[in-house]
């Protein structure tokens, strides 16, 4: 309930404020600040002090009480002064998989001949990340947003804040970048990839970069080649780093196909293929994707498999599916899309 | 480890007067704190917390028999804090710690407000705010020292409002509510029963009891009578009050001579009695006076209050009630036969009551009486012991005998106690009279003139009236160093006194600052008579001064602050008002480029501007002849 209201009157304060192409620059109008809890127990302290003081007669009692008052004040105002004139990019993130988080970058510049100190960003009600940036200087800050959907993920308004100096007042602002990264589906299911057609003949007994089928026994490590080829198990047991071999007979094709899987929701369907996309390509295949919609012809390689991922990730098109109500809206808040995981 | 010295500093100042084991486990505890923190150990576990905790609290209890009011209140304070300290892990407990710091800090308040200690606790309350900080683990990035130079920086900018607060804040006339027994305790001062030794007792304290500002030219000496408790009753070896109530406006009289105008700075007594020269004829606030002339006060004097006075030091009072009469005559029953003898025998040769004054105080100049600090001890018949026998004694022995023996003549007489005289302060030119001052006399009432004052000692010894006590007791080597004037080392004796002067001056103008101080302080200003909603206004108003002022400086100095931003912004506004803006994300190189394209009649110096201010701001070095070129080219561009 008063989570409710208070996301209510946010909404209503930041009202005019439009996600921002640009950098912004944190000036008065945008700039909030109210006591922390901790600032409010240190007003009681204050009354107590002060009343203790009348009590008393104490003429220090007073100044002293005073003095914390003033002190106070003072950092009220600079827990102002520590983010105006600010400026802040957002720099998007770096495309993750669905149930991990999505670091958001931003850039925080400060403009002034001072330091600014104990600035975080936070996402919703979030760990504030904290960050001190020093004078005319920069800072990168990496924002880790948890990724629940896949689709296009936003990271909407991120609180600027401070608390800086004493911790009593916390200042903040909401900034919202229009800026937005790709969640790919998470990648689970129990199958076994698909069997590869054969494909076109291969060059004869060759060394493969990563995994074939054809698995030939192990040689010594030899510098170039990929860690991934490594038989980290064998290394322990010889105390000697081994690459396996492997033997290329053929090229297979694989083909990943959405019809293959008799799954009848379609987020475990993707949620499947992406798994397959992540093995075969880390098994060395050449694959392909098919999707209703959509057909990727086989290659391999980062390319290829971000081309996979991406068509799997903003796979939406209800005209192909019929008889489900697990349809997409990727751009809806997150809070309307769980909701509709949950009737689905 | 800045909250740990913070407290560690905060209670050193307590350490005294608390019990020995309650330091010693704080100090310990503290120890055991700083161990841990610098040797990276486990904290202790919280049931053995939760038992020292319970034993400590305990033993206040057992101590100071309660667990409220001032000592045990510290007491308890204390040992709270040595706990929480060995169980600090997140945040909220070093918040807590913190605000167990400013309390123990208003703690050591209580006890004294002299200029060194209120030194030192700024010092500790810097520290202190300096540990707020770094409680908040997000301002780790701050360097060692930054956070001290941070709080001062804070501090110095807070000291205005705190000024203006002190000043200004209406101040409540306290205690809100009754003060537990022990509030005040440990002050020495005047009693209001006299026995042989409450004086001298208290003459061997060189503690301020007040300090006194003349207006005009200072009274003799012989004129420093200082009136305190007047004493009417007498149960053979104790004298009491038994004071009718007073009244709320000053007992007339009839002045003769010129008055005395002062200012009396009084320490905290936590007695109702205001000291005034004889006789007063004024009130300060709030204060009345009983029928015997002594000022006093609703509250006790619990802070360092300061009054106006006047007094006129030759008068002449009115008639005798006969109720006062036969009050003033009043003797016990029985007792001391060899004084009522005497005064039977006086009586039959001459009735006059001159005449008995006369005659007893030349019994006391001729006969071989002695004035000392350490009289013997006096038995029942104390008066017939002290007159007839040991013939030693201290003010209140002669006043009391003196006052007996009057009665016992049939004079009225009636003891009054107080401080006779003052040490003059060359520095700051006032009076400052110590508990060694106290001093006790007699009144006796003649027909036509009134209460006369008459005193006995000044009979026995000449000097302590004129030159105050080191001078006449014959065994002052022993008294403390301040109270023997006139004695040894007499520039250690001026420094001692130009530090009182200091003091002085902290007492009139900070400590004694409370509501009358505030009062008188803001009509004299020339606001009036103001009430505290005019304070609350005024306050207002300089606060709200005092931030313009500090924006108004800012903003000077924003501008001034960085020539080079200052210059960039004054060469963009002037495109701008060419049509050509600086587009929000544009760098300054890009937007150079395009008003060079634009305007190719402008290309050069614009080029050159924006060359310049790409290197000031984003190169790794700016060179102040850079800084200077730049602003030059901007100050000639035309568009």
């Amino acid at each position: 309930m008063l989570a409710a209201w208070r996301r209510r009157f946010e909404a209503w304060v930041t009202r005019y404020q439009r996600p921002s192409l640009g950098p912004i620059r944190l000036d008065r109008r945008r700039i909030y600040i109210l006591p922390t809890p901790q600032g409010y127990a240190f007003g009681l302290l204050l009354l107590l002090l002060f009343v203790w003081s009348i009590n008393y007669s104490n003429s220090m009692g007073f100044a002293f009480t005073f003095l914390l008052a003033a002190v106070a004040l003072n950092t009220m105002w600079q827990a102002h002064d520590t983010l105006l004139g600010l400026v802040i990019h957002g720099n998007g993130a770096d495309p993750v998989f669905a149930g991990q988080d999505a670091g958001f970058r931003f850039l925080l510049e400060n403009t002034r001949g001072a330091p600014r100190h104990g600035i975080a960003l936070q996402w919703r009600d979030g760990e504030p990340l904290f960050i001190d940036i020093p004078p005319h200087g920069s800072m990168a800050a990496v924002l880790p947003i948890p990724a629940e959907r896949r689709g296009w993920l936003r990271p909407g308004r991120i609180r600027v804040l401070t608390r800086f100096p004493l911790g009593l007042f916390q200042s903040w602002s909401w900034v919202e970048f229009d800026v937005a990264t790709l969640v790919y589906p998470r990648p689970r299911g129990a199958r076994a990839l698909p069997v590869p057609l054969p494909g076109a003949p291969g060059s004869g007994a060759q060394e493969l970069a990563v995994g074939s089928d054809d698995y030939a026994g192990f040689r010594p490590y030899a510098p170039g080649d990929s860690p991934r080829r490594i038989a980290w198990k064998a290394a322990g047991r010889t105390e000697q780093l081994l690459v396996k071999r492997f033997v290329d007979q053929a090229r297979p094709e694989l083909w990943l196909d959405w019809q293959l899987l008799g799954i009848e929701n379609i987020e475990p369907r993707l949620e499947q293929l992406c798994q397959w996309v992540l093995k075969a390509e880390n098994e060395g295949y050449e694959y392909g994707l098919r999707l209703p919609s959509i057909r990727i012809l086989p290659a391999r390689g980062e390319p290829q498999r971000r081309r996979c991922l991406e068509a799997l990730a903003l796979f939406a098109d209800r005209k192909d599916i019929s008889g489900t109500d697990d349809g997409l809206e990727s751009r809806k808040p997150a809070k309307a899309a769980k909701t509709q995981r949950a009737a689905g | 480890m800045w909250l740990l010295v913070a407290l560690v500093l905060a209670v050193v100042p307590h350490a005294v007067a608390l019990p020995i084991w309650l330091s010693t486990l704080f100090f310990a505890m503290a120890g055991w704190r700083g161990f841990i923190a610098f040797r990276n150990r486990a904290l202790p576990a919280r049931w053995l917390l939760l038992a020292v905790a319970v034993l400590a609290g305990a033993g206040v209890l057992i101590d100071f028999r309660t667990l409220f009011g001032r000592d045990a209140g510290v007491a308890l304070l204390v040992a709270m804090t040595a706990c929480k300290l060995l169980e600090t892990r997140g945040l909220r407990d070093g918040v807590v710690l913190v605000f167990l710091g400013y309390l123990l800090v208003m703690g050591n308040l209580l006890y004294s407000q002299e200029i060194p200690l209120v030194t030192y606790l700024f010092a500790v309350v810097l520290l202190m705010l300096a540990a707020q900080v770094m409680i908040h683990r997000q301002h780790a990035g701050l360097g060692a020292l930054a956070p001290l130079r941070l709080t001062g920086k804070m501090a110095l900018q807070a000291v205005p409002v705190m000024l203006i607060l002190f000043v200004l804040f209406p101040r409540i006339p306290g205690p809100l509510w009754g003060l537990p027994q022990d509030a005040h305790k440990g002050r020495t001062g005047l009693s209001d029963e006299m026995m042989p030794g409450t004086v001298s007792t208290l003459s061997k304290s060189d503690a301020v009891a007040f300090r006194a500002r003349f207006t005009g030219p200072f009274p003799s000496p012989s004129q420093l009578y200082w009136r305190g408790p007047v004493l009417w009753n007498f149960d053979g070896r104790r004298w009491t009050a038994g004071e009718a109530p007073p009244s709320p406006v000053p007992v007339p009289f009839t002045p003769e001579g010129a008055a005395v105008d002062y200012s009396v700075i009084l320490e905290p007594s936590n007695r109702i009695w205001l000291l005034a020269l004889d006789l007063p004829a004024m009130l300060p606030p709030q204060a009345s006076m009983t029928p015997s002339f002594q000022l006093v006060r609703q509250q006790p004097v619990n802070e360092v209050y300061r009054y106006q006075m006047r007094s006129y030091p030759q008068y002449r009072t009115g008639d005798l009630q006969a109720t006062e009469r036969a009050r003033a005559l009043r003797l016990p029953s029985r007792g001391n036969p060899q004084v009522r003898a005497l005064a039977a025998e006086w009586r039959a040769q001459d009735t006059r009551p001159e005449s008995m004054v006369g005659r007893a105080l030349a019994m006391f100049r001729q006969q071989t009486f002695y004035y000392t600090l350490n009289p013997p001890l006096l038995g029942t018949d104390s008066v017939d012991e002290f007159l007839f026998n040991t013939r030693q004694g201290f003010c209140e022995h002669y006043a009391s005998a003196f006052v007996f023996l009057m009665r016992a003549a049939g004079v009225p007489a009636r003891v009054v106690t107080g401080y006779q005289g003052g040490e003059r302060n060359t520095f700051g030119d006032y009076l400052i009279v110590r508990q060694s001052d106290a001093h006790a006399w007699a009144e006796v009432w003649l027909e036509g003139r009134g209460w006369v004052r008459v005193d006995p000692t000044g009979a026995v010894a000449p000097n302590r009236v004129q030159d105050g006590l080191y001078a006449a007791v014959t065994d002052g080597q022993n008294l403390p160093f301040l109270i023997r004037r006139g004695g040894d080392s007499a520039w250690l004796h001026q420094l001692a006194m130009s530090w009182d002067s200091l003091n002085n001056s902290w007492n009139e103008w900070v400590l004694a600052y409370g509501p009358d101080r505030q009062k008188e302080f803001l009509s004299g200003l020339g606001f009036g008579a103001v009430d505290w909603r005019e304070m609350i206004i005024a306050m207002t108003v300089a606060l709200a001064g005092f931030v313009l002022v500090v924006v108004g400086l800012r903003w000077l100095d924003q501008g001034s602050r960085d020539p080079v931003v200052r210059a960039w912004q004054r060469f963009c506004a002037r495109l701008a008002r060419r049509g050509l803006a600086r587009g929000v994300q544009e760098g300054p190189l890009a937007f150079v480029q395009r008003v060079a394209d634009r305007r190719p009649d402008l290309a050069e110096p614009v080029c050159e501007i924006g060359r310049l201010y790409a290197t000031l701001r984003y190169g790794p070095t700016a060179s102040p002849e850079d800084v200077h070129q730049l602003q030059r080219l901007v100050r000639q561009f035309r568009t």
